[in-house]
Order: structure tokens, then sequence, then C-alpha cells
């Protein structure tokens, strides 16, 4: 899950990073008070979860407060990514003699986390990457061994960085890792990290990410930056459906009936798990098919839950037909799994052989499985059938 | 032969008498694994499906050599038992639990490099040699397994559990078997990836070719491909590409401290391209997999 920048700037301000004076504002109002307490010329910065924020006019700048107000008025009205902003951000304007850049990120090959550092930060930090490799610095730490100042020396000292500046920004690079390592962070940026006209080192922007399966250890940060545990972070709110979608999965423990995602098509998906999904939904595209919906579906589910996700689907305006599919399954139970939407489509008022379109789940208690639909004329293939091969049956019945 | 698991290997389940691992225990026993023990703090004396139950990993190790662990305890159990696992000397573990937290996975893992262990997982359907051995529930009841998994020469690896059995399915029918199969989990850090695993299977004579599972995110294809390149691999690879669909949608970006770190996008296209540049054929249906591998075995 992603912070605000202002929730990121309250985590680095209690671990001792410098920054900026600022004020978090949900109003224009709120924005000009802000920048009279100020004082002076100040910086406004939409507050969305999403980045390219100063390409997209979501960050203006502001004289007197009555400039900062137009442009709050201004921020507050723009949606950024069809984000709305949740606020704006009012800071007191800086002067930078030069900025830098530091993330502390995972590094999946290594399996450890990784320092990027570069004395060439700002937007155009990618390009930097690119273009001058020896400005920028890449270096691993152990999740065994305590984290030690030397890390952080090193991944500033590797971009030629030395003399005065050495000291504070390894100081700042150590507590980023530290913030990344104690909060269960994905990643931990700040960019640009500026240097003032004064020589002293300030976070200007940044963005970090918290794992999602950290949520529950991290209760007391969460407390701490009031946020709920209703609020997902998406980068765009659940629709009514996925809702829904995420109440079947927890009305009962067994099994998992999550990940629902809405389209727009007339094929309902009750397709599972993980690898399965991905592959039968691009399965229903390729053979022309227009899916009304994502989901993930298996780990042993029970009837109930099967039959309540099938209902969900049905429930979707323009869905005609559905097509329940999975890979050749360990745990999954193919006669549970016919129960489940035989009774998800019966509940709904529909007819199982009109709306099924396929029921292709091979593997344990098939053969069960396939009386029961035969029972109810619903078309099963078994594991002779191909992904790709029932993907496309199901689509050819659709009108 | 085989890679990791054989009809000689025993080992031990941490969390026997979880019902999920109780199911486990016996469809492993009925397909011929030898599970010497299992291993549930206070319930020591019990048995499972015969399976002697003891409160510690040393209680067996102690007194008789055991070749591996299954992990099938619940997440927040999970990294204590892998250290205690690996703590133990067990040098190859299987965690099938899904939703361990990162740090902890990355943490145990380099713990097991440290000490020459090797893990699987987490969030898997573990490791299967047909006709010989497997660890973890893939493939499910034993006859099930047996209609999924046939004896023969292809290795496979999947990042989806699901979709291990899948292929393993399609080489089967196709009158293909597999060497050994493993399921390497779906998460971000995992114990052992494609790269990793490929210098194993390049040492079993049995081993004649590979088939991958792969989808979008995480530079592990990216990492199959520059191994393909730097090793003169004599296995010819066919790789399966799912979630192509996710190229077209928004909001899955990476940010540019992953992009740094890697060096270059995630996507299937992405993917698909550096792993052609490296001779791994990429197949657009499950079902083509076979040919593609038949094509390059020559046979």
């Amino acid at each position: 899950m992603r912070f605000y920048e202002y929730e990121a700037k309250q985590l680095l301000a209690k671990h001792g990073v410098a920054l900026p004076k600022r004020t978090f504002a949900r109003t224009a109002d709120e924005a000009a008070s802000a920048a009279r307490e100020l004082g002076g010329a100040t910086v406004l910065k939409s507050q969305v979860l999403t980045g390219g924020r100063m390409k997209a006019g979501g960050v203006l700048f502001a004289a007197t407060p009555e400039e900062a107000r137009t442009a709050a008025e201004r921020i507050l009205a723009l949606p950024i990514s069809g984000q709305q902003p949740a606020g704006v951000l009012v800071e007191e304007r800086r002067d930078i003699a030069q900025e830098y850049y530091v993330a502390v990120t995972w590094d999946a090959r290594a399996k450890r986390p990784v320092i990027v550092f570069s004395d060439m930060g700002g937007i155009d930090i990618e390009e930097v990457a690119q273009t001058h490799p020896a400005h920028v610095s890449r270096t691993h730490f152990s999740n065994l061994r305590p984290l030690s100042d030397y890390v952080a020396k090193l991944a500033v000292a590797r971009t030629g960085v030395t003399g005065n500046d050495l000291a504070p920004l390894t100081r700042i690079v150590l507590n980023l890792a530290r913030i990344f390592v104690q909060y269960d962070l994905t990643l931990a940026e700040i960019n640009p990290l500026a240097k003032l006209s004064d020589g002293s080192f300030i976070a200007l922007d940044s963005h970090m990410d918290m794992e999602e399966e950290a949520r529950g250890g991290q209760r007391a940060l969460l407390a701490e930056l009031a946020i709920a545990d209703t609020d997902t972070r998406q980068a765009r709110p659940p629709t009514p459906f996925e809702v829904d979608g995420a109440r079947v999965d927890a009305a009962d423990t067994r099994g998992v009936a999550g990940r629902v995602v809405e389209f727009d098509g007339n094929m309902g998906l009750v397709i599972g798990a993980g690898g399965g999904s991905l592959t039968l939904f691009d399965a229903v595209r390729s053979a022309g098919g227009k899916p009304a919906n994502y989901c993930e579906i298996g780990g042993n589910p029970s009837v109930a839950k099967a039959a309540a996700l099938t209902k969900l689907v049905l429930s979707k305006p323009g869905v005609q037909k559905i097509a329940v599919m999975m890979n050749v399954v360990s745990n999954t139970r193919a006669d549970i799994m016919a129960r489940g939407v035989i009774k998800g489509c019966i509940d709904a008022g529909r007819d199982p052989a009109q709306t099924i379109a396929i029921f292709r789940i091979p593997g344990s208690w098939e053969e069960e499985g396939a009386k029961i639909l035969r029972r109810y004329g619903v078309e099963y293939v078994d594991r002779s059938v191909s992904m790709h091969e029932a993907a496309q049956r199901a689509v050819a019945k659709m009108g | 032969m085989a890679i990791l698991i054989d009809e000689q290997s025993r080992f031990i389940i941490q969390g026997i008498t979880g019902r999920e691992a109780v199911t486990m225990t016996r469809e492993l026993l009925n397909y011929g694994a030898q599970v010497v023990g299992g291993v549930t703090p206070g319930r020591k004396g019990r048995d499972v499906h015969g399976v002697p139950v003891e409160d510690t990993v040393r209680a067996f190790t102690e007194r008789m050599h055991v070749d591996g662990a299954i992990v099938a305890v619940p997440p927040a159990f999970t990294a204590d038992a892998v250290h205690e696992a690996i703590e133990a000397g067990i040098k190859l573990i299987v965690i099938v639990t899904e939703r361990v937290p990162r740090r902890q996975v990355a943490q145990f893992v380099e713990y097991a490099e440290q000490e020459g262990a090797r893990i699987i997982g987490p969030n898997c359907l573990g490791i299967i040699s047909p006709g010989k051995s497997k660890m973890g529930g893939i493939g499910g009841a034993a006859e099930s397994t047996r209609r999924a998994f046939t004896p023969g020469h292809i290795g496979v690896m999947s990042r989806s559990g699901g979709m291990t059995v899948e292929i393993a399915n399609a080489l089967t029918e196709a009158g293909l078997g597999q060497s050994t199969a493993v399921s390497i989990g779906g998460d971000a850090i995992i114990g052992s990836s494609y790269a990793e695993l490929m210098p194993l299977f390049e040492a079993d004579p049995a081993t004649h070719g590979i088939a991958i599972y792969s989808e979008p995110g995480g530079p592990m294809e990216a990492q199959l491909a520059d191994y393909m390149r730097e090793s003169n691999s004599r296995l010819p690879v066919v790789a399966f590409m799912a979630g192509r669909f996710m190229d077209a949608m928004p909001g899955v970006r990476f940010g540019h401290a992953g992009t740094i770190v890697e060096g270059r996008a995630d996507t299937t296209a992405e993917k698909i391209a550096r792993m052609e540049a490296a001779g791994i054929a990429v197949a657009e249906r499950i079902e083509q997999i076979p040919a593609l591998l038949k094509q390059r075995l020559g046979a």
C-alpha cells in the first residue's frame, strides 16, 4: 500500500530527516491560511497515490496566500490518473543548490534490500541511470546482520561524494534504510533530496510503499497516520461489485474467492487461481471473448463460497453466461465446485444449462463433478481439452 | 535420476496436525513418499496416518538422517519453523505457506544460503519426481497425481502452483514424461528461482529439456534469460507466458527505483523479447509446449 507524500514526510520527520516547513490542507481556505502562517513563497502539491504530478499540473507555486488559495482550488479540482486528490500539501519554497536521489527497495534477484543513491537526482533519474551510471550506486545490505553506518556511507561515497557532504548524506541514507526495515516497506524513496544554498540537506519529495501483508503487524503506524483498515489505497476505489467480491471471500475461511475486478464484457468468469486466472483471462480475450470480470477462486473453497461468487458474477448487468474454468487442480475438489456454481445459478434464478457456457476443472473428484453437471445439462470438458480450447468453446456460445 | 528428491528421500512435515497437512500426509504416503515424521509443538507422541509426531525438529534429526522438511504452519509461525529446520541441519526445505512477510522470507533465505540449505517456496505446491516421490500438495491425491505426472525427461518449473500441474499434464497427454517438476512459489522473494535451479537440471542426465510457466512482474524470467546466454546450457527451454492482457492495463507500473535496480521493464512483451533473444521458445498456449520441446529434442 502506498502512502501519501504528507504521510511519508511524517515518517521522515519522526526519524530525524530534515524537511521543508509544511501543512497538509484539505480545502483552499486551509491552504491559504497555511501559506499565511508559513510566510513567503510556497509550493502546493496535489496529494494523490500516483507519480507524474508535476507534468499533470498537480504542483503549483504561489507568492502570496491569495495565490496559494487559487492554486489549491485548481489542484483540488484536478484529478490525476483518475484520482481525486486527498488534499494539498503546502510547503515553504527553498533555494536548491543541488538535487540528489536516494531509495531503498527490494532486489528480488539478490533477495536483499538495495540502496540506490545518486548525486544527480530529480525527475529524470531513470535516464541518469542509463547515461551516467557512475553517478548511480547500488548497495545491498544483509537481512541478518545489523544495519551499520558503513553501508550507507558506501552508497553515498560510491558516487564520488566526499568532504563535508558525506556525513550528513550518510545519516539521511541510513535513516531511510532504517525506516524501510522498521515499517516493512517495499519502497522508501526521497527524490529530490536537496542540498540548500546554506549547505544543509532536506527531503523535498518522498514516496513510500508498505507491503500489504504487513498491515496487521504495522497497526501502530497506521493508527499514528490515522489510516483506517477500510482504506485500501488502491489507485482507484473499488466498485460495489468488487467490494461484494471481497465480502464473499471474507464470509468463509475455506478457500479463496477473491481479487474480483470488474470489466465491461458479457461473459462472466469463475476462474482460478493465480496463474490459471491469468492464463484463462488471456485465453478468453484471444478467442474474441469479452470478460465481465477477472477473479481468482481456488484453495478448495466450500460450496457456499463457490455459489456466492457465481451469484455475484451473475448479478452484474449484461452478463449472459459464465465460464467455469481452472487448471488441473491439486487440492480444489471438482465436485464441490460443480455443486457451488449450480447452486449459484439457481440462487440467481438462472438455468444452469443455459447459463454455464462451459465447466473445465480437471483433478480430484472430477468424475463426481461430471455426474452432477450432466444431471443439470451443463457442458463439461476434461483435461483432454486445453484451457485455451475450453475458453474458445465458451466464447463460441456467446451471442 | 531426478533433482532434489527421489525414492530414497526421507522428510518430515512441520505443522503436520493442521487440517490441510493431514490430508497432504495421506496423499504423500499413498504416492510412496517417505514421510518419516511430523512436528507440532505439544503433540509429541501422537501420529498422523501412522507418522510419528514430535515437539521439535531435533527430536528426529538427532536419531536419524532427514533429507528434507515441508513447512506447512500458519504464516505467523513460518519463519520460526524454517529457522528451526535449518538450525537442525536439514538441507531441503519446502515452504507451502502463503502470505509470509517479505522481510522474514529474505531473512531465512539468507540464513539458508549461509548454512548450505536450499529453500523452495514459500507459497508453492512443492516438488515431484514422478514415480519416485513428492514433497507438498502438488498433484493432490495419489491417483490424480499419477494422471497428471508421468516419469520422463522434462524438467518443469513454475511460479504458479496450479500451472505446474497443468503443464505437466499437457506434457503427459503428449507422451512426454517429467524428470522433476518444481512449483517454485509465487512471491516476490523466493528460495530458488528458475536460474538457480537450472544447474541442478543441467547436472541430471535424465533431464533432456525444460518447460516453464512465466507471468508479468519481477526479474525471474530476465534472470533465466541471462543464465541461458551465459551458461552454454545443453537444455532446450520452452516458456509459456500468461497474463499478456496485463500489459494493456494501466496502473501497475514500476517506480523509478524498481526500474533502476533491474534496468528493464517487467511487462510480458519485454520478458518474451528477452527470453526469445536468449534462445528460449515462448508458447502462446499450454498445448504448444510439447511440440516446441519435441522439435528441439529432435524426437
